[in-house]
Parts: C-alpha cells; structure tokens; sequence
C-alpha cells in the first residue's frame, strides 16, 4: 500500500497536468527504510513527449547524490499517461529497476478526471497496490483516492 | 591505480552488497572488465554487443558517459565513476 499526503498528491497530478501533453515525470524521495513519501522533486522529462519519458542523467546523477547524503531513498517514482491508462506499458516494465519503489502512474487523458494508480514492479511482475491518501489538515482521517 | 564505482541497490547482488568497488584500467572498457573478474556478471548488465545498455547511466565523476567517448572514456587514478539505472518509460 502507498500512503501519501493530500499535499504530494495534489503536487503530483498537479504537474501531470501542467506538463500535458507531453508525460511528467518525477520523485518523492524519503528516509531510506522509511516507505514515506516526503520531499516532492519534479523531474525533467528529456524526451519531452507525449509517449516516452526520460529522466534528464544529469539531473539525475545529481538528484540521486543528493538523496545518497540525506540518506533518503526514491520512495515514489511517478509520471503520467497522456492518452492512455494509468497502467505501466511495457516500456515501463522494462525499465522499472526501484524494486522499493512505489510506482505511480498519472492518467490526464480526460480533462476533468484524473486516474492515479501505484504498482510495485519486482523482476517484471507488476502488482497494484491501494493508495491511501491522509490529509494534513485532519490527522488519521483518510480520503479514498479519485479515480 | 584505483577507480571507485558506486554502484546501485539493484546491481548489489553482483559486489555481495556493497555500495562501491574498486578497480583499474586505463579505459571505462577495461576497469569493468577488471571489476568483471571479481564481480562475474556486473559488466554483462552493463554493456552489450552494441555498447552501452540503454537501461543504465554511467558516469565519469560529474558527466554521462554517453556525452565523452562511451566505453573508450580514458579513466584515471583517482576518479569516480557512478552507475545508476535509467529512469525511463512510456505509454507505448
């Protein structure tokens, strides 16, 4: 199960949306070991597209340094579908190389309704996950995800 | 001559866990394939007939490989060389 603020998640579907057409991409880094969700950093997309998403090596290189000496780890990695499912492609499963990760996927393909689902990958395998979502402003009350 | 190569969660299995490793060689090509021969299996998830894999990013301490000369990259004394799984994916 992926358990994350109203705040990250709104960040996220936030970024979908602004990025759309083309697919957003990103990381919500934690406390290594943790399984929290807690530092938002949107990611460029180097392929700038609407089918494929890259994340930029530099930034990357730098991103993932910075997470090794705050001894955080990339709890989610998310991005967006802009036309189809929120469901890993195949091209997603073959990248998919976090096995901690909670993968979440974004759909923007209606305007008005956003899918947004997490999916652990493990050697190729892809499982759903639920998705609970807390609000900050109402401590131990949940919202169901929106789909 | 030593080089450091940090290398990621997903590639452990090969160094029995350890983070980073240490190896020599005058080129990228040759320091894995002096990691090779203490960690079997490491540069075949690295590189395959036609070079780099696409699903890895290698870097020279602060720049990608794939932007100075790839496997032929000189290396040296003293550098840092990172591995990190390519983020990347797809609708299709």
């Amino acid at each position: 199960m992926l358990t994350i603020s109203s705040v990250l998640y709104e960040k996220i579907v936030a970024h979908a949306r602004a990025d759309h057409p083309d697919e957003a991409c990103g990381v919500i880094a934690g406390p290594a070991g943790s399984d929290r969700p807690e530092r938002f950093i949107p990611m460029l997309n180097a392929e700038r597209s609407p089918t494929f998403y890259r994340f930029d090596s530099l930034e990357q290189l730098r991103v993932w340094r910075e997470m090794d000496d705050r001894d955080e780890e990339p709890v989610v990695i998310y991005h967006s579908h802009t036309a189809t499912e929120a469901y890993p492609s195949r091209t997603d499963v073959s990248y998919a190389s976090e096995p901690g990760a909670h993968y979440v996927l974004v759909s923007t393909r209606e305007p008005d309704r956003t899918e947004f689902r997490s999916f652990r990958i493990v050697d190729g395998e892809v499982s759903e996950e639920e998705v609970r979502i807390t609000g900050d402003d109402a401590p131990g009350e949940d919202h169901a995800a929106t789909e | 001559m030593t080089i450091e190569v940090r290398i990621p969660t997903i590639l452990r299995t090969y160094t029995g866990g350890a983070k980073s490793v240490e190896g020599k060689g005058d080129t990228l090509a040759e320091l894995l394939g002096d990691l090779d021969s203490r960690h079997q299996g490491l540069r075949d998830r690295l590189v395959d007939e036609a070079g780099l894999r696409r699903f890895v990013n290698v870097y020279l301490n602060d720049e990608d490989v794939r932007f100075l000369g790839g496997l032929e990259t000189p290396v040296t004394d003293g550098d840092t060389v990172t591995v990190l799984p390519a983020v990347a994916g797809g609708s299709r």
